[in-house]
């Protein structure tokens, strides 16, 4: 098992070096980042902008600059100079991170259970009432904007904050991703106000998976009810009970895994637009300002680090195959 | 319908009243019908997703024709301001007059643009790309392939708000960027229908006979493929306008003067507790059409699996 993670990991990094390179040519095809300099008015000296194009690398060629960024990188640690000259990127992400992260992970992790749960029981009781609420529930929820759904909620949640006539009062928490003052700084009630700011955000992002994985699970979990070795365990006489959870349960797990995997990318992109609506000061916000600012190298920070957050994930996947099903051995 | 096909029936429970003369012997015998005469006839018994392709038409129209028959442009100016939906403007109006019914017809035919041009060219693009890598195999399927796993590694939403943000916000330009991040998608599924349909023995035995590879490839596989195919173009209609709103709401897609329907939630998200018409009506468009294409997506996907031998009643 050691020596396949290891080998996977190896097999990664082209598929990493593939993607900063084609994400390196497209920021570099997509404007000039010292637009905002050069159209300043009054101009600004020109040395300025030629040292700022010396700073930045923009005097070289383009794969020098590739292989100038690479390099820093892998010596270094360091992901290259910020438009912004006080702006370090590498220290950026590591703040923000985290904070991206924990929605991502509890999101996941949310949207999965209920989509077990919800997946199994429609399944179990196929075209019945249950089955069909499920059913319109998840329908409708792919269908939904995130962003709308997000800003309903959050008007949702200020007005039940208001209900009781006192605007100070916080049951959800519609801005930010922790308080900027809190009067007690022990760590219990910091855990609390930065799960408390959790709440809308991971409801948000967590509902689009949901949907389209509970919709998945009830197929698979179908396949397997109709196939024939779970209709052997049950002429065997097995507990119902046992032949759903052991035999037919542990069978349909296995593609949500892939599923899961292959949407993480999707959930990231998810990320940048709840984090706008809630004002999250993560991961999202910082891709939308490099995107705005034309900054390249915080660019690739952040793809190289969300890449590197799908293969992962996708590594994960590959290892549970070999614990839900025995046929697959790793050597 | 014509009496031919009623009384066609493929199964033998005609009321008795019916069976006279020439028609007993007509009851037992199946009018042949072509696959996607079969298809088709699955289809439209399914009633959700016939009724979901009819609301779906309907808006459609609506888009295209209805800018040019309501009474105000998007960019028109009313004296009324902030009022909530009345029959002089049935979606109410925002701060500064504009109508709002006008606005979300002209975001509604932006979006549902766009949305189709994704779904078509994702889907050319996409069994193109995975038609080639599957039939051909070797060096071309492996570069091909590592290329879409590339762009399947990066969030889709973030690659294209990167590539839109330069490119000025024309509606084409956001079609072409979402859907050739699309195409991957659909060249992973053709691609593996193909590897595995090109060792079936028709294909070996059309290829005894000395069939060409276009023969091959345009007579025997895309005939199996466009099934699989045109349910996904369908739901890439559904997810290709949930994109494009994404992208207008983070203020990456169409851009103003123009409007879609991310752009209009996007510019009255203030005002959903105050005038709440302006927020409310483009969203429930946006989940009207997704909803609608699902619907039609999942009805097609039952019509056109040809396992399914039963007609829907």
């Amino acid at each position: 098992m050691l020596s396949f993670i290891i080998r996977r990991i190896f097999i990664s990094i082209p598929i990493l070096i593939g993607s900063t390179i084609l994400v390196f040519i497209m920021v570099k095809l997509s404007g000039d980042p010292l637009e905002y300099l050069k159209l300043r008015n009054p101009p600004p000296p020109h040395q300025t902008i030629l040292n700022e194009e010396h700073r930045l690398h923009l005097d070289k060629p383009i794969w020098e600059q590739y292989w100038i960024w690479l390099r820093d990188l892998v010596l270094h640690g360091n992901f290259g100079p910020s438009v912004h000259p006080t702006t370090d990127i590498g220290h950026e992400i590591g703040n923000r991170l985290f904070v991206t992260l924990r929605l991502v992970l509890l999101a996941v992790l949310i949207a999965l259970i209920f989509a077990v749960i919800t997946g199994v029981v429609s399944a179990i009781k196929q075209y019945t009432v249950t089955d069909y609420t499920f059913t319109f529930v998840g329908f409708l929820f792919l269908a939904m904007p995130t962003f709308w759904f997000a800003i309903l909620l959050k008007s949702l949640g200020i007005w039940i904050n208001g209900l009781d006539g006192d605007p100070q009062t916080q049951i959800f928490y519609t801005i930010g991703d922790k308080s900027v003052f809190l009067t007690d700084n022990s760590g219990w009630s910091v855990f609390k106000d930065v799960l408390g700011h959790l709440v809308l955000p991971v409801i948000v992002l967590g509902l689009v998976s949901y949907a389209a994985w509970s919709r998945f699970q009830r197929a698979s979990m179908l396949e397997v009810l109709n196939s024939d070795y779970v209709r052997l365990a049950r002429a065997k006489g097995l507990r119902s009970r046992k032949v759903l959870v052991r035999h037919a349960l542990r069978t349909a797990l296995i593609p949500l895994t892939t599923v899961t995997a292959l949407d993480i990318a999707t959930l990231l992109g998810g990320t940048v637009i709840t984090e706008r609506v809630f004002q999250w000061h993560g991961m999202g916000e910082f891709f939308l300002d490099a995107v705005s600012d034309k900054d390249a190298n915080a660019l690739l920070g952040w793809l190289l680090v969300s890449a590197i957050i799908v293969i992962t994930f996708n590594l994960i996947a590959d290892v549970l195959y070999g614990i839900l099903d025995p046929r697959i051995r790793y050597e | 319908m014509s009496d031919q096909l009623k009384t066609g029936s493929q199964s033998p429970t005609t009321p008795p009243a019916q069976r006279t003369g020439g028609q007993v012997e007509r009851e037992f015998t199946v009018r042949d019908r072509s696959q996607w005469q079969q298809a088709f006839r699955r289809f439209l018994r399914h009633r959700l997703a016939f009724g979901s392709l009819v609301v779906f038409l309907l808006i459609v129209l609506v888009a295209f024709i209805g800018p040019h028959v309501w009474k105000y442009t998007y960019t028109s100016i009313t004296p009324d301001n902030s009022q909530p939906p009345s029959l002089a403007h049935p979606f109410g109006t925002d701060s500064l007059g504009h109508d709002a019914l006008a606005q979300v017809l002209r975001g509604l035919q932006q979006s549902v643009k766009v949305a189709l041009s994704i779904a078509l060219f994702a889907t050319i693009v996409g069994t193109l790309w995975g038609g080639i890598s599957g039939y051909y195999r070797g060096l071309i399927d492996s570069t091909l392939m590592r290329f879409a796993d590339l762009i399947l590694t990066i969030p889709g939403l973030a690659l294209a708000a990167a590539l839109a943000n330069n490119v000025g916000g024309a509606w084409w330009m956001i079609a072409l960027i979402l859907g050739s991040l699309s195409a991957p998608y659909v060249a992973r599924v053709v691609r593996g229908m193909v590897l595995s349909l090109r060792e079936r023995e028709f294909v070996e035995a059309a290829r005894a006979l000395g069939a060409s590879d276009s023969r091959i490839i345009l007579r025997h596989l895309v005939p199996n493929v466009l099934a699989v195919v045109i349910v996904n173009a369908t739901l890439l209609v559904a997810t290709g306008i949930l994109a494009e709103t994404g992208l207008s709401y983070l203020g990456f897609g169409v851009r103003a003067p123009d409007t879609s329907l991310g752009l209009l939630i996007s510019d009255n998200q203030t005002a959903v507790t105050t005038r709440p018409w302006l927020f409310y009506f483009p969203g429930l468009f946006i989940i009207l059409i997704a909803l609608t294409i699902n619907f039609v997506g999942d009805g097609l996907r039952d019509a056109l699996d040809p396992r399914q031998t039963r007609q829907r009643r």
